[in-house]
């Protein structure tokens, strides 16, 4: 890992403790979790997306998301994504960051939320940020790997 | 490095840079609405710092094979370069007290605040306090307890970021460490 990463990797860590042992509920702990990552995706895309072109469609914009946008975040593009053309997508990240040296396996399962939440979020403002309203949820059933499912609110 | 299409020219290396910098803005903001006090709020970002500096040296003393400091201007250099190795910055290392127990890092930016403005309310805010917590726990790991704090700040009208670090005393490894 690139010595740069580490900073982020550590505040990350940090958060999650920090809201977890603050809040008195985990549903509290999460949401605020949440919405910090919400705050930094919405801040962090007008100046990723600041030179770049116009999105055909939701689907190439999504396509956006899972290369360039992953690979500007975590260094490596989402490797799978599935749509039902429906609003629905699943993107699925093999190797998740943020889960990657947690464990290999089904071994502390039950943290997994926690470690999600911001990245969820971060996703969540990104997307607003860029006209479309979701709901992101995450699903882990074995680490580092998870499926970020992303909900298109049509209005 | 252009791609097809064209669509993104972005540097991950800035990048990972801004991500930090707007996460650790997202989380100052989220504590300052949870605490009513800004004096809470700097202690608990010199306690992340903290927690985070107990991990980061481990990640330091593997990446760059460094021995134990013969004495604290040796530190001083090696804590300029954990500076440039994880935030890609180089502050200068000024104002050596007569007995060298005391120095002073220039930044001349605040590496966190690339996008911050203070409220008024927020002056007694030490936003980038983590950092000195972060130097803290990484030096208490190393048998070096210091104390260090801002004594100039680029977000409330100085021309530059100062952090004051203040050599305590060493750690003897029979002592167990001290209660934090």
């Amino acid at each position: 890992m690139d010595s740069e990463e580490v900073p982020l990797d550590l505040l990350h860590i940090e958060l999650v403790a920090h809201f977890v042992s603050q809040k008195d509920k985990i549903d509290e702990a999460l949401s605020t979790l949440e919405a910090i990552g919400f705050n930094t995706g919405y801040r962090l895309i007008e100046r990723l997306t600041r030179d770049s072109l116009k999105f055909k469609d939701e689907l190439d914009l999504m396509k956006f998301i899972c290369k360039d946008f992953w690979v500007s975040v975590f260094r490596k593009q989402i490797d799978n994504l599935r749509t039902n053309h429906q609003g629905v997508y699943v993107l699925q990240d093999n190797t998740f960051k943020f889960l990657n040296k947690i464990s290999d396996g089904k071994q502390y399962l039950e943290f997994a939320p926690r470690y999600m939440a911001f990245t969820c979020g971060l996703l969540r403002g990104t997307l607003a940020n860029l006209g479309i309203v979701s709901v992101v949820t995450a699903d882990v059933t074995s680490m580092p790997s998870v499926k970020f499912q992303v909900k298109v609110q049509r209005v | 490095m252009s791609r097809v299409g064209g669509r993104s020219s972005t540097d991950p290396k800035k990048v990972s840079g801004e991500l930090f910098s707007l996460t650790y803005g997202s989380l100052v903001a989220q504590i300052l609405k949870d605490y009513e006090n800004v004096d809470d709020v700097n202690k608990q970002l010199e306690k992340m710092g903290y927690n985070i500096g107990v991990r980061l040296i481990e990640d330091f003393l593997a990446r760059t094979n460094s021995g134990k400091c013969q004495d604290f201007r040796e530190v001083s250099e090696k804590v300029q370069s954990a500076f440039k190795m994880f935030l890609n910055i180089s502050p200068t290392v000024t104002s050596w007290s007569a007995t060298s127990d005391e120095f002073s890092l220039i930044f001349d930016t605040n590496p966190l605040a690339e996008f911050v403005e203070l409220p008024d309310h927020c002056y007694n805010l030490r936003y980038a306090n983590i950092l000195a917590g972060a130097l803290r726990g990484a030096l208490e790991m190393v048998h070096i307890e210091i104390a260090c704090w801002f004594i100039q700040d680029t977000l409330k009208g100085d021309n530059f970021t100062e952090l004051r670090v203040k050599f305590i005393r060493k750690i003897e490894d029979t002592i167990p460490p001290g209660d934090d």
